[in-house]
């Protein structure tokens, strides 16, 4: 922009490329939503999005039709893929909430060009998320008999049980979610609903930005509404994850039975939330040319984020295998031992290669600055999450008690449609995210900039 | 007869001219003026004396009436309308009602944060004269705003007028209702 001057700052602070003005980060964020030419990157994933959508739909109606028969639940396994994914996909969620509320609190400016499709990122996921358990029951179509509400039966649900106690954290989890990024778009509406010159497009622009014009009044209090939200959104996402690890322990089956499971869940979550951040922020950045906005310092320090948490998982794992010895308790023994060395030992080894050993690369500088590498790293990590989730579900529960009620979980083709149709959904959901609305936080990424600042000498 | 304004209003295009400026209004007696940026601007919301909201008290009586409504709900259907004797175990076992009672003091917490906001800001707000300015579109972009209001005991067209002119804003235009 020729008309505003451009401030040259040291580069030590390297979060925003130098050379961005006011206009020129406006543009390039906003022109990715309201320009009218699609990049052919982004039919191709909407694409694939959708087409595993109906794939997800078919699996759906067809469970809806014939019952959860049709999955390879069978006593004693019988949670299988369905709380597998449910907890991998509420785990990935957890990132979002961590950049846009925890690194908010601790005054983490770099988070400012993250946390927007960070933010989107967690809705989406508890969305798929949310389908499980729901298409779990068996009959899906009853769902809201989880929430208290007076009725005929003269039956209320059980608030002494985990479960349900998961249906508030989830629910609560999404609402206060969806609202954190609503209030966090409400500035960036406006700055569309001014930018664009189709009418449509301010008319619906202009609905959701409900008047929003930037005064100073507004300002003071939407500041102390952002804090107060993340301040709330804090400790609510570390009692999420530590709900849905309820969910195990306060079960008896061994392998589950253990207080180290909420802090151990929480990491988990955030691990593979970053490694989603990242399999998202990489391609992104080189289809959009967001490079300056998203630099290779985020890439970096979420890299870090995903070592730190992924050695309290290695932590975790020793630490579990260490308790079930020194335990004495033979069961918890014996779970541990089938894990290595069982039916499900590939599964077992093959998380821990991609959980614990192949992670330590990220030690490296060249790993971490590499995009390349570290989108592979982070679906290594994505994949080796859902393992986790998997042995744990899985194994402990066809390995139990009695090994006379003993048996091995077969996944059927519905398991795996139901799984990759939600990815479709997330993707689905991502993408139409990405092209309606600016995927990076406009005026968060304005107070970024030198110029942002307030010199202090020209005051009075 | 003169048709009357919603106010004057002065461009500036960056945050310390615009800061100055509130400064200097608020000096020269001004009260009923507002500022508009496209981000947060801590000094401004000094140099207007916006430092007091009352969200913190709705979010704060939200979160109470969350976790009441959470503990008495599970008190009510637990120990009143559907009481179940396990084991002898007393009906009333409030260590379980912990975590609903938690879950709905943040949800009523943040569901009261963003109305509480949207309520302090007048929000939604289909028409605000601000808008009638044609370069006030550029408010969301990379221009910062000073609004003096007619309703202001100081106010005069040609005196506030000269008055902001003397702040070297790009353009003093007039606001129409």
């Amino acid at each position: 922009m020729a008309d505003e001057p451009q401030v040259i700052e040291r580069p030590q602070s390297r979060i925003i490329a130098p050379g961005y003005t006011f206009g020129t980060v406006t543009d390039q964020i906003a022109t990715v939503v309201l320009t009218g030419r699609t990049p052919v990157f982004w039919m191709a994933c909407f694409s694939v999005g959708l087409a595993l959508l109906f794939l997800f739909l078919w699996a759906v109606a067809l469970l809806f039709a014939k019952g959860v028969g049709i999955w390879g639940i069978r006593t004693p396994v019988m949670w299988g893929f369905a709380i597998t994914n449910f907890v991998w996909w509420i785990g990935i969620g957890h990132a979002g909430t961590l950049i846009s509320a925890i690194l908010l609190l601790l005054n983490q400016r770099w988070r400012n060009s993250i946390n927007r499709f960070a933010e989107a990122m967690t809705l989406f996921a508890v969305a798929c998320a949310g389908m499980f358990p729901i298409l779990h029951l068996g009959r899906p179509w009853l769902a809201y008999w989880l929430f208290p509400y007076p009725n005929t039966m003269g039956v209320q649900p059980q608030f002494r049980s985990p479960l349900v106690w998961d249906v508030f954290a989830v629910s609560t989890y999404a609402t206060v979610s969806l609202l954190f990024w609503f209030v966090g778009l409400l500035p960036d509406l406006a700055t569309l609903r001014d930018r664009t010159t189709s009418r449509i497009a301010r008319f619906s622009y202009g609905i959701l930005a409900m008047g929003w014009r930037g005064s100073a009044r507004h300002w003071s209090v939407y500041e102390t509404a952002s804090l107060l939200l993340a301040g709330l959104a804090t400790p609510l996402v570390l009692s999420v994850h530590t709900v849905v690890s309820f969910d195990f322990t306060i079960a008896i089956v061994p392998g589950w039975h253990s207080t180290f499971f909420p802090p151990y869940f929480v990491a988990g979550a955030i691990y593979s939330g970053f490694a989603m951040v990242l399999a998202l922020a990489i391609p992104l950045r080189s289809v959009y040319g967001l490079q300056g906005l998203i630099t290779d310092k985020h890439l970096d320090n979420s890299a870090k984020v995903m070592l730190a948490t992924g050695l309290i998982v290695a932590y975790a794992y020793i630490l579990e295998t260490f308790t079930a010895w020194y335990s004495g308790n033979v069961y918890e023994g014996a779970s541990i031992w089938n894990r290595m060395t069982g039916p499900y030992a590939p599964y077992y080894w093959a998380l821990i290669m991609c959980n614990i050993i192949l992670p330590q690369c990220l030690w490296m500088k060249r790993v971490r600055g590499n995009p390349l590498l570290l989108f592979i790293w982070s679906i290594i990590v994505l994949v080796g999450m859902w393992l986790e989730r998997f042995v744990i579900i899985v194994s402990s529960l066809a390995q139990d008690f009695l090994p006379s009620s003993w048996s091995i979980f077969q996944a059927t083709r519905w398991d795996w449609a139901t799984y990759i149709g939600t990815i479709g959904l997330f993707l689905f959901l991502f993408f139409t995210f990405i092209r309606l609305l600016p995927m990076i936080s406009i005026f968060e990424v304005r107070t970024l900039l030198p110029q942002a600042k307030v010199e202090e000498e020209v005051r009075g | 007869m003169i048709k009357p304004i919603y106010g004057l209003m002065a461009e500036f295009d960056n945050p310390t001219a615009l800061v100055s400026a509130a400064r200097a209004a608020r000096q020269q007696g001004y009260r009923k003026l507002d500022a508009y940026s496209p981000f947060p601007i801590e000094e401004l919301t000094d140099a207007l004396h916006l430092h007091h909201n009352r969200l913190p008290l709705i979010v704060l009586c939200g979160g109470i009436l969350g976790g009441l409504t959470g503990y008495l709900m599970q008190y009510y259907v637990t120990v009143i309308s559907f009481p179940i004797n396990i084991g002898g175990r007393p009906l009333h076992s409030w260590p379980a009602y912990i975590i609903i009672t938690f879950e709905l003091t943040i949800l009523f917490g943040a569901i009261s944060a963003v109305l509480g906001l949207l309520g302090l800001c007048g929000l939604p707000m289909p028409y605000h004269p601000a808008f009638n300015v044609p370069r006030f579109a550029l408010a969301s972009r990379n221009r910062f705003f000073l609004c003096i209001e007619a309703e202001d005991p100081l106010f005069d067209r040609e005196r506030t007028s000269a008055f902001l002119e003397t702040l070297e804003p790009r353009e003093v235009s007039e606001v129409a209702h």
